[in-house]
């Protein structure tokens, strides 16, 4: 029997994984040569240029929403492993305290100050900065330290009583100096060549200047100096920089056979606001006959408006009145990132970063390859 | 004095060794290994804190990440990455599987302690597997290519695109 080539239906068909009331199917992929007698499905790189898209929802500095189309799950989860764990930030990594009387302790401190996400001027922090790598020998940990390794900061704080508060004043803010030690309290120290990268508008400082770190009483005093040192996610989550990337894959509603008059009110309940718009039956439909609208004219009737905003609760499937009305699906080749950024990176950047990261990898482990078998 | 006790300790690791060699590839300590520390030992320690900086680029480069595990024949072989995760593992596999002369593909974290990934790859008879890894990691330069300009593209389209 000759091979017939799968029609557009079946096509769709096969990137939907099927939600049912307990269970998932068809959840991995067969688009691979071998799967489908017949079919070439192999690497085709004009193939994927055709079928790849990408779409953007929102894109504001620290929170960009996008989808990548056409693109399979173990791709795009790299692409999401890559902007968590390996795109490099700058951090506090050491702290050296001179001074502490807080009443926070040191360690608590440190940890406090770890997490702190830093911005700096773009062409310092990727092409001046380089890794600082402990050295083997313990005792050489000071000949380690340079201007293209490590960015030196202080934070020098003493709360005293405000002589010009009023007596009567009890709000700590105003009737102390220093109360609150903030991350703007933080000073950068530009050693070496630092001052010609991490100048005016590229200085090294905190995202967000309102950071509470510490608070004191008057009489209590920090006094300490830190290192901060480049570092990626895999190593210790401050140096991520994103607080969530993540991707969703895009939700499908069918629904099979029409929902009408009450039902459909029911129904639109069943998902989270906007998804089912309710409409009425129009004149055309109603006449047509088998379609399940004959003498519902003028009714209110579900429509699908925007499944992006499900949730994919599965509520629907819970009543009877929608049996075999209606299918749950999930699109396989359709991922929805929300890519939300700590600061010291731009949302879409982070995105091309990781893509670049990925080339870059499999350029090197080329080389890599190569070199193994000569 | 802490130059005799690193010499000192040395031979006894040596003998725990030999009993080792029945335990699994990834287990058994690297010759390599050895002779670096014996390296160390005789070198001026400020000699050797100077040559470390000036070759601390090249050497990241230099060091073969990528191994023929044993037991390979040119059609069917396992290779073991070496601080590579299922970041690369995962993309790599999928894409060798779209190689029509590839008849399987697979990979592995032997171990989470391990920062190990082995690719395991069989092909037909016309090509190898190191070929067929080869192309793979060619395929994925291009998809990150197409990737990348596409993402670019539906940036400036949406508008407020703020440039990286």
């Amino acid at each position: 029997m000759p091979h017939k080539p799968p029609t557009k239906e079946e096509l769709e068909r096969r990137k939907i994984v099927g939600i049912h009331e307990e269970t998932v199917r068809d959840v991995t992929s067969t688009d691979f040569p071998g799967h489908y007698p017949g079919e070439e499905h192999s690497w085709d790189i004009d193939a994927f240029r055709r079928g790849f898209r990408v779409e953007f929802h929102q894109n504001a500095p620290f929170e960009a929403s996008f989808s990548l189309i056409g693109v399979d799950a173990s791709i795009a989860n790299a692409f999401r492993r890559i902007m968590i764990a390996d795109i490099p930030t700058l951090a506090i990594e050491t702290v050296f305290i001179n001074n502490n009387t807080s009443v926070i302790q040191d360690e608590v401190l440190s940890h406090r100050l770890g997490l702190i996400p830093f911005k700096a001027g773009h062409e310092g922090l990727h092409k001046f900065l380089k890794w600082w790598r402990k050295p083997t020998d313990e005792s050489q940990i000071n000949n380690s330290y340079f201007d293209f390794n490590t960015v030196s900061l202080r934070l020098e704080v003493k709360c005293e009583h405000n002589e010009a508060a009023s007596p009567n004043e009890t709000d700590p803010k105003k009737l102390y100096h220093h109360a609150h030690v903030y991350a703007s309290d933080i000073e950068f120290c530009p050693v070496g060549r630092q001052d010609k990268y991490f100048s005016g508008a590229d200085s090294i400082a905190p995202v967000n200047p309102d950071i509470l770190i510490a608070k004191l009483r008057p009489g209590q005093e920090i006094s300490l100096s830190m290192h901060m040192h480049k570092g990626v996610g895999s190593d210790h989550a401050k140096f991520s920089p994103v607080a969530t990337a993540s991707y969703r894959l895009m939700p499908v509603i069918r629904i099979d056979r029409p929902i009408l008059g009450a039902d459909a009110e029911m129904f639109a309940r069943c998902f989270p606001p906007g998804v089912i718009a309710i409409d009425k039956v129009s004149h055309k439909e109603a006449a047509q006959k088998g379609s399940g609208y004959e003498g519902h004219e003028g009714e209110a009737k579900a429509v699908v408006a925007d499944p992006m905003r499900d949730t994919v609760s599965r509520e629907c499937l819970r009543h009877a009145e929608f049996k075999d009305k209606v299918t749950l699906g999930r699109r396989r080749d359709h991922f929805i990132y929300l890519v939300e950024s700590a600061g010291q990176w731009q949302s879409d950047a982070i995105f091309l970063e990781a893509v670049a990261h990925l080339k870059k990898r499999a350029q090197d482990l080329e080389k890599q390859v190569v070199n193994m078998v000569r | 004095m802490p130059r005799a006790k690193t010499r000192k300790e040395e031979p006894a690791e040596a003998e725990s060794d030999i009993a080792m060699e029945e335990a699994p590839t990834s287990h058994q300590p690297e010759a390599e290994e050895d002779n670096m520390s014996v390296d160390q030992d005789d070198n001026d320690e400020a000699g050797a804190a100077n040559e470390e900086e000036a070759e601390e680029e090249e050497e990241e480069e230099e060091v073969q990440r990528v191994r023929l595990l044993p037991g390979s024949t040119p059609t069917a072989a396992s290779f073991e990455f070496l601080n590579e995760t299922h970041t690369l593992g995962n993309a790599l596999r999928y894409i060798i599987m779209k190689n029509p002369d590839v008849e399987f593909c697979a990979y592995a974290i032997p171990h989470p302690s391990e920062p190990k990934m082995n690719v395991r790859i069989q092909t037909f008879e016309g090509t190898t597997a190191i070929q067929a890894l080869e192309k793979g990691l060619r395929d994925l330069q291009d998809l990150c290519d197409i990737v990348s300009d596409k993402f670019i593209d539906a940036r400036a389209k949406f508008g407020e695109g703020v440039s990286a």
